[in-house]
């Protein structure tokens, strides 16, 4: 019966719990320093996102209808709505799992001039229970990699998600926000030049998404992937987003820039005016009952 | 310790109860010696018949039908269900066939067998091997289709190849299931072999038993049935080991 209490010890030393990030705790903690990028893999080049009159139909039904954005390279896009909005297809659309009925998207050119390299991570996890949480990061690599070289990378990548000493465990044992930061580590472990994230904090409790939204902003910063966020979380949109893009119906009802320095402080007036402009655009001013 | 060792032996403390149940009958002529002779008498036939050789030798042989039975139609079981688990079309044209084979008792063809094969080893594994095939089969189609689909779409979006993805995907997400229909299969497998050597064999130890019938020996009789108990539960715990050992990711096998 020593297994939990271990278990219970090592989670906590693994996640640093920001404290200066937390709401209830902004107004007297002192202005954290700028994180230092974690030392990674060398910062990989983002790549530039170009959709054109983009739009998909599943027979009669179009959910998605003349899109057209340009993200540059780097940026962290941030696309909002409710569901069933068409954002998830656009996603889709976005790693190739689909292809667009209408319109053309552009993506890279990758490092070398090759095909861009587009990692995903899922609202769920989608680790293999049967194999360890380094061997699921070395699923993200590619499968000429020889054995040691692949474990290597992925031990690596591990310590930048803060889950160093649990390379062996399975997943079982990992809570939902370790689980996901795995998820997360076997997107990032092929320095990938683009990473789409499908509502990826979902399922995680409010403390723990934040935790996760400062770890996906520092390997971002850090690695220099372009970002696509998928999300339902107004605040989340505005504390991670270089651009936030409403989509109803459909369509890109708003295009959002949001030049605010980083790491942005939760909870700030200026924030909770975009949140309030984005509501808006979601529902439109009409529909809000006073 | 003490409480842990005791803890393991709980398990046996029934069939040792009935042992000595048994005895205590027999010992107080309640029970015929025609009908049910004594455990000592029973183990002093079993030291009879090792010491001559015959135990061994028969045992051996019927060890020898059962596993190879048991890998041939343990093989296609699994061969056709991983092939009907993955595509579709194969399913459509086999699997209709394989359930209405399914559901013919294969111990009613023994005659057919017998006369197909005569009493030779082939008949005894033919059966064995038909018995055997049809659990593997259906677990095995069975995990397969069971296999999460958003773990399958992870893997094809990872860039894994077929062969990567069957290897690291499918088949550990089909062996729980696979598993099972292995160690129903194991019961299956000593049911048969029992049966077709009763029937027709020149060795074995359900040849043994019917040899022991003929010459009204019921203590090797009785001795040839705690021989198949002891057997199957040996295939049963070589199973589980088996499957511990590679399904220890599952939380059910963990921390026990």
């Amino acid at each position: 019966m020593t297994r939990p209490l271990r278990q219970v010890l090592a989670e906590a030393q693994s996640v640093p719990l920001e404290i200066g990030w937390l709401p209830e705790t902004k107004a007297t903690a002192p202005a954290l320093p700028p994180e230092e990028p974690p030392a990674v893999v060398p910062r990989g080049s983002g790549v530039a996102l170009d959709l054109k009159g983009v739009g998909k139909s599943f027979g009669d039904k179009r959910v998605l209808g003349g899109v057209d954005l340009q993200v540059r390279p780097g940026d962290f896009l941030v696309v909002v709505g409710k569901s069933g909005c068409g954002k998830s297809t656009l996603l889709r659309l976005l790693v190739g799992l689909d292809r667009p009925t209408e319109g053309e998207i552009a993506i890279g050119p990758g490092r070398d001039g090759g095909k861009a390299n587009a990692r995903i991570v899922f609202q769920e996890p989608r680790l293999l229970p049967w194999a360890s949480v380094l061997d699921n990061v070395a699923v993200g690599l590619p499968a000429s990699l020889s054995s040691e070289a692949a474990w290597k990378a992925a031990e690596t990548v591990l310590a930048d998600v803060h889950l160093q000493g649990r390379a062996d465990d399975w997943p079982s044992v990992l809570s939902g926000g370790q689980r996901q930061r795995v998820a997360l580590a076997r997107a990032l472990v092929s320095h990938p030049d683009l990473l789409v994230l499908d509502e990826p904090l979902g399922a995680l409790d409010a403390l723990t998404r934040i935790t996760m939204q400062s770890l996906i902003e520092r390997v971002w910063h850090a690695q220099g992937f372009t970002a696509v966020l998928v999300t339902h979380d107004v605040a989340e949109a505005v504390a991670l987003g270089d651009r936030v893009v409403v989509i109803d119906e459909g369509r890109i009802v708003l295009d959002l820039a949001i030049d605010l320095p980083r790491p942005r402080e939760r909870g700030s007036a200026a924030l909770a005016a975009l949140e309030g402009k984005l509501l808006d655009a979601i529902f439109g001013v009409a529909e809000v009952v006073y | 310790m003490a409480r842990l060792r005791l803890s393991s032996l709980t398990p046996y403390a029934l069939p040792a109860a009935v042992i000595a149940v048994w005895q205590a009958g027999s010992a107080l002529g309640v029970i015929s010696d025609r009908v049910l002779p004594a455990p000592t008498d029973v183990v002093a036939a079993g030291w009879r018949l090792a010491l001559s050789g015959e135990l061994l030798a028969n045992a051996k042989s019927s060890t020898a039908r059962a596993l190879a039975g048991l890998v041939i139609g343990g093989g296609i079981g699994f061969g056709l269900g991983l092939l009907n688990g993955l595509s579709r079309a194969a399913d459509r044209v086999t699997d209709t066939t394989v359930q209405m084979i399914r559901n013919v008792p294969h111990l009613a063809l023994i005659p057919l067998v017998i006369l197909w094969f005569g009493i030779g080893e082939e008949a005894k594994l033919f059966l064995v091997a038909l018995g055997v095939f049809f659990p593997v089969y259906v677990n095995t189609v069975h995990g397969v289709r069971g296999v999460d689909g958003q773990l399958v779409e992870m893997g094809r979006i990872y860039g894994m190849s077929s062969w990567t993805l069957f290897r690291k995907v499918i088949l550990p997400g089909a062996l729980p299931s696979i598993f099972v229909g292995l160690r129903y299969a194991l019961g299956i497998m000593w049911l048969t072999l029992i049966v077709a050597e009763t029937i027709s064999a020149s060795s074995g130890l359900g040849y043994m038993a019917m040899q022991a019938r003929e010459f009204m020996l019921v203590d090797v009789v009785v001795l040839s049935i705690l021989i198949y108990a002891l057997l199957g539960k040996l295939a049963d715990v070589l199973a589980r080991a088996l499957e511990r050992r590679s399904l220890a990711w599952h939380p059910a096998f963990q921390n026990h």
